[in-house]
């Protein structure tokens, strides 16, 4: 995307004179003893260069961060209203505010109590207690892990499926058990942090392509195949390309069928990690494969978590019967780690019961369309205000680029004075000029409380000035005749 | 005269003729030339020459052949010709594990295949999975929250049960503050990284964990490993490191030491008054696991520092899986108020993942409140380890491994042999033992693992087993083991 000039100045202008004030703070702190100092012949426990961000950028907009709630992540939130004495730490109070929740991962709105999911969780905790303290390997294995394991496996379209108790630790240990020293890794340039630790903790090389750009995928993989390993030349093992089905921070939708076809022609494997996009997209919410009319048999490994569209935690890994024995032989994450608590699991299964209609209603179809339904209103309303929006269409994610970085804390500030929960993030979630505020879309927001955060949103943006595109402004005669028309009708 | 000396003398003299004039020609023009007092004749002009001419040849390039870039035509070839491997290696016989399916909740007793049995091999030593309290706190929790924190800590996933988790493990260990992680395997792996980088020295057990493992190997540090438990040969590490400073003077850099206290893979404790003596002369600091230890060792169960009567100040960095004594999911780091608000920012596992579900974070201050309040949890738990270790040493055949205050009980084979004989044999003990009514599990080792210590059963000993019980297990055993062994040799 091109920056305006008019942006990107004042912005460069103003990280240089955070950074400037930032190291004449460091400078009269250390001239008056202010540092704290390790203990004689040790090193600093944090390197000076590493914390400066942290200390010097971060710590002036702390209070947009880990801002904490007293109520369940739902539509609604009370947010813990927080003060500081001595401008370094937050201190909680008692007082809350109760504002409408754009931040939270909620797709499908099972965040909070359901009608069908709670009553099935309560019972399963009286049966099989919080947590069974010991790994899938152990006696961590239980009835329902089995059951989840066969449901999502058909939910996904797979022959088989495995069930890990936290997403973070599906990529980061399965990637290590499936491609090791002499394998290449190709990840998209904004792939998440999760399999960014995957791919350097299984010793492969990393080579990395333009974010969503098959033809740069292309020229990749050919060089890479052509050229062999660095310095010995000797051909590659084996060659994963990890892409993610829904982007995060963009909102964008991965160009899968073009990556098939590549990773088919190369003989590459193809991970797909579809932590946003399961349960969101697709006319059943099957995915990114039912919303592209791709066959599920291209795609070798097929990954997900449980915490964004059904209100849980875990992840899981789909693919051929003999991977997932493999895996469960391998991977760190199943033979070592705990178990997934049983009313996770419950929680779940009971999502996806309600969403594939076997609960006996059509809340789960209703859902699916809501969620769309709110997504592409919201951001057409936003478009339409002259934000500039990111994003693609029926993707519950929409940032609102901010780039100037005084806006981050601003945005997110008057939002909450104004009872609206947003996300902003800057460097180093986001590229360092690329601020932007995230919203994410729920199948539980009515109609009016995303007209009210629209009007809110209008307002700040008008504050900040974030409307880089206005609509265009009618001429006198233009306005005449629109009010003509209008009376006429 | 011959006609041939007439011959030569002809040439002779022609030779002679020619080179005078030629000498004459170059002399000529500059017959009388006198420059800088050097006279100018012929000869110089020759010398000139030839230095330019050597000069000339000398400034030449050295043949080198054409660089030429391969054709897309060639780049194809090279490409239909690559084959990659197999994603995953053929599946062999010791790869179809097939662990027991629990039917009802992992405490003392559980149910498989409709049977009821006698349950060692959870982590749960206090006997806490399924308590009353522990049952009440969760269910208030899931039916104001929810089940899952749907966003990371930095996105509204912050809730207040984790904050008060947070402040009650910090008094419970008497620090000043605690980090929640939402997964015990992503702990200690986050927790590395955050205070070691590239240039800085870890000297690790050998025998520690995976977790301990992939941080480490994330963090692109040094690492040098002493022998398993084995203070002399840490302190031969500490003195080599010493020697090598002395010889060359190095940029001063971050050092620890990596322990267990009590180790997954052996069970063994760590001498923590030793460590701590050798961390205070040699100038490192040392971060201590204690996943095991916490809720088991010391008076209070506040772990190994307690039980070794040292300060807690002394120990740098805590961690520990909250999958064990405290019958929940998830894991803590502690320390002093830098090493915690440094992770705030650092650690991936809790900047990049979603937050521990309320109801676990409920379930764990539940168990440090009822560690709290009843002492006599460990009293009944220390009386059980050493009840059962000394039924256990009756047995012949086999060995008992770990420290005499462990609740994890490992049973190596008498004869043994590699890791993977010894597993087939003590597989098929435990499967004979599941069919007379007790469940237990072999240690199973990934192939990422790189530890090297011997297979054995795992025992897990609760304080919620009673004496009968042990002494069943432990009789059934001896006949079991007996009849095993002997039908291998």
């Amino acid at each position: 995307m091109k920056i305006p000039y008019y942006v990107i100045l004042p912005s460069y202008f103003a990280y240089a004179l955070g950074f400037i004030f930032g190291h004449l703070r460091d400078f009269v702190s250390f001239f008056r003893n202010h540092v704290d100092k390790p203990p004689k012949g040790y090193a600093p426990l944090c390197r000076d260069f590493e914390d400066f961000y942290t200390r010097r950028m971060y710590r002036r907009i702390q209070d947009c961060f880990n801002r904490p709630i007293a109520s369940a992540p739902n539509t609604w939130i009370d947010v813990i209203e927080r003060v500081s004495h001595d401008n370094v730490t937050l201190v909680r109070t008692k007082n809350t505010r109760r504002c409408i929740n754009l931040g939270s991962y909620n797709y499908l709105g099972f965040a909070a109590q359901d009608e069908y999911c709670t009553p099935r969780v309560i019972e399963c905790l009286e049966k099989f207690g919080a947590s069974a303290c010991a790994s899938r390997v152990e006696c961590g294995t239980s009835i329902l892990h089995e059951e989840l394991e066969r449901v999502i496996a058909k939910f996904v379209g797979k022959p088989a499926a495995m069930v890990y108790g936290m997403g973070y630790a599906t990529n980061s240990t399965t990637l290590p058990a499936l491609i090791g020293k002499g394998g290449l890794i190709i990840s998209d340039m904004l792939n998440h942090s999760s399999i960014v630790a995957g791919a350097r903790s299984s010793g492969a090389k990393v080579a990395v392509f333009q974010h969503n750009s098959p033809s740069h995928l292309e020229q990749v993989l050919r060089k890479s195949i052509a050229e062999g390993q660095p310095r010995t030349h000797r051909p590659w093992k084996k060659i994963v390309v990890v892409v993610e089905g829904i982007y995060s921070m963009e909102g964008e939708i991965c160009r899968l069928r073009e990556i098939v076809a590549l990773t088919k022609r190369y003989k590459a494997y193809l991970y797909l990690d579809e932590a946003h996009s399961i349960g969101v997209i697709g006319k059943t919410g099957r995915g990114l494969c039912e919303l592209q009319g791709i066959d599920t048999e291209d795609v070798s490994v097929m990954m997900g978590t449980f915490t964004k569209s059904f209100g849980s935690c875990g992840g899981y890994i789909a693919g051929s019967e003999d991977l997932v024995k493999y895996l469960r032989y391998v991977s760190p994450g199943h033979l070592y780690a705990t178990a997934m608590s049983p009313p996770a699991v419950q929680q779940v299964l009971s999502a996806l019961k309600v969403l594939m209609g076997e609960d006996g209603t059509d809340r789960g179809m209703k859902k699916l369309a809501a969620v769309r339904e709110n997504s592409n209103f919201f951001r057409e309303e936003l478009q339409k205000m002259g934000c500039e929006v990111l994003g693609d269409e029926d993707s519950p994610i929409m940032p609102i680029m901010l780039y100037i970085p005084a806006t981050i804390p601003a945005f997110s500030r008057e939002c909450l004075a104004r009872n609206v929960a947003v996300v902003s993030v800057g460097f180093p979630a986001t590229p360092v000029f690329l601020g932007r505020a995230r919203i994410c879309i729920s199948a539980a927001h009515t109609r009016e409380d995303l007209n009210q955060a629209l009007k809110v949103i209008g307002e700040v943006c008008d504050i900040c000035q974030l409307k880089y595109y206005p609509p265009p402004q009618l001429s006198w005669k233009e306005k005449a005749r629109l009010k003509e028309k209008e009376k006429n009708l | 005269m011959s006609i041939i000396r007439m011959n030569q003398m002809l040439v002779k003299r022609t030779m002679s003729l020619w080179f005078d004039t030629l000498v004459s020609l170059l002399d000529a023009p500059l017959a009388d030339a006198v420059i800088f007092g050097v006279h100018i004749d012929g000869h110089l002009f020759l010398e000139t020459l030839l230095v330019v001419v050597i000069a000339f040849l000398l400034l030449q390039k050295s043949y080198q052949p054409e660089k030429r870039p391969l054709t897309e035509q060639e780049i194809d070839q090279l490409c239909d010709e690559w084959t990659p491997e197999p994603l995953h290696p053929p599946i062999t016989k010791e790869m179809e594990l097939s662990p027991p399916v629990l039917e009802s909740a992992a405490g003392p007793h559980t149910v498989v295949n409709g049977k009821d049995v006698i349950n060692l091999s959870s982590a749960n030593y206090l006997g806490l999975i399924g308590h009353p309290k522990i049952k009440e706190a969760c269910n208030a929790a899931l039916e104001k929250y929810g089940v899952g924190a749907c966003g990371p800590r930095g996105f509204y996933g912050t809730i207040d049960v984790h904050m008060d988790l947070e402040a009650k493990i910090a008094q419970f260990m008497g620090t000043p503050d605690s980090i929640l992680y939402s997964y015990g395997l992503a702990t200690v792996s986050s927790v590395i990284p955050a205070f070691c980088k590239r240039g800085d020295l870890i000297l690790a057990d050998e025998g520690v964990n995976w977790g301990i493992q992939n941080g480490l190997f994330l963090s692109r540090s040094t690492v040098r490993y002493f022998k398993h438990n084995d203070m002399a040969s840490l302190e031969a590490l500490l003195e080599d490191v010493r020697q090598e400073d002395r010889r060359k003077k190095k940029v001063l850099n971050r050092r620890f030491i990596v322990v267990e206290a009590i180790y997954q893979n052996s069970g063994e404790m760590v001498p923590l008054d030793t460590v701590v003596r050798l961390k205070e002369k040699y100038l490192f600091r040392v971060l201590v696991d204690e996943s095991n230890s916490i809720g088991v060792l010391g008076k209070t169960g506040r772990g190994l520092s307690e039980h070794f009567n040292i300060p807690v100040e002394k120990i740098d960095i805590i961690t520990s899986a909250m999958g064990h004594s405290l019958a929940s999911v998830g894991g803590f780091c502690t320390g002093s108020a830098k090493v915690v608000d440094h992770q705030r920012l650092s650690g991936a596992g809790y900047c990049f993942s979603a937050a521990l579900p309320p109801f676990l974070a409920s379930a764990s201050i539940t168990a440090l409140e009822l560690l709290e309040d009843n002492p006599v949890l460990l009293t009944r738990l220390r009386r059980n380890i050493s009840f059962f270790r000394s039924k256990l040493a009756t047995i012949p055949g086999v060995v008992v491994g770990g420290h005499a205050l462990s609740p994890l009980i490992f049973l190596h084979l008498q004869r043994s042999g590699s890791f993977a004989e010894d597993s087939v044999i003590l597989q098929q003990i435990v499967d004979k033992m599941l069919e007379e009514g007790v469940l237990l599990s072999a240690s199973k080792r990934s192939l990422l693992d790189k530890c090297k210590l011997g297979a054995g059963i795992r025992i897990m000993v609760t304080a919620s087993h009673t004496e009968a019980e042990l002494l069943s297990v432990s009789s059934s055993l001896g006949n079991v083991i007996q009849s095993v062994v002997a039908a291998q040799s």
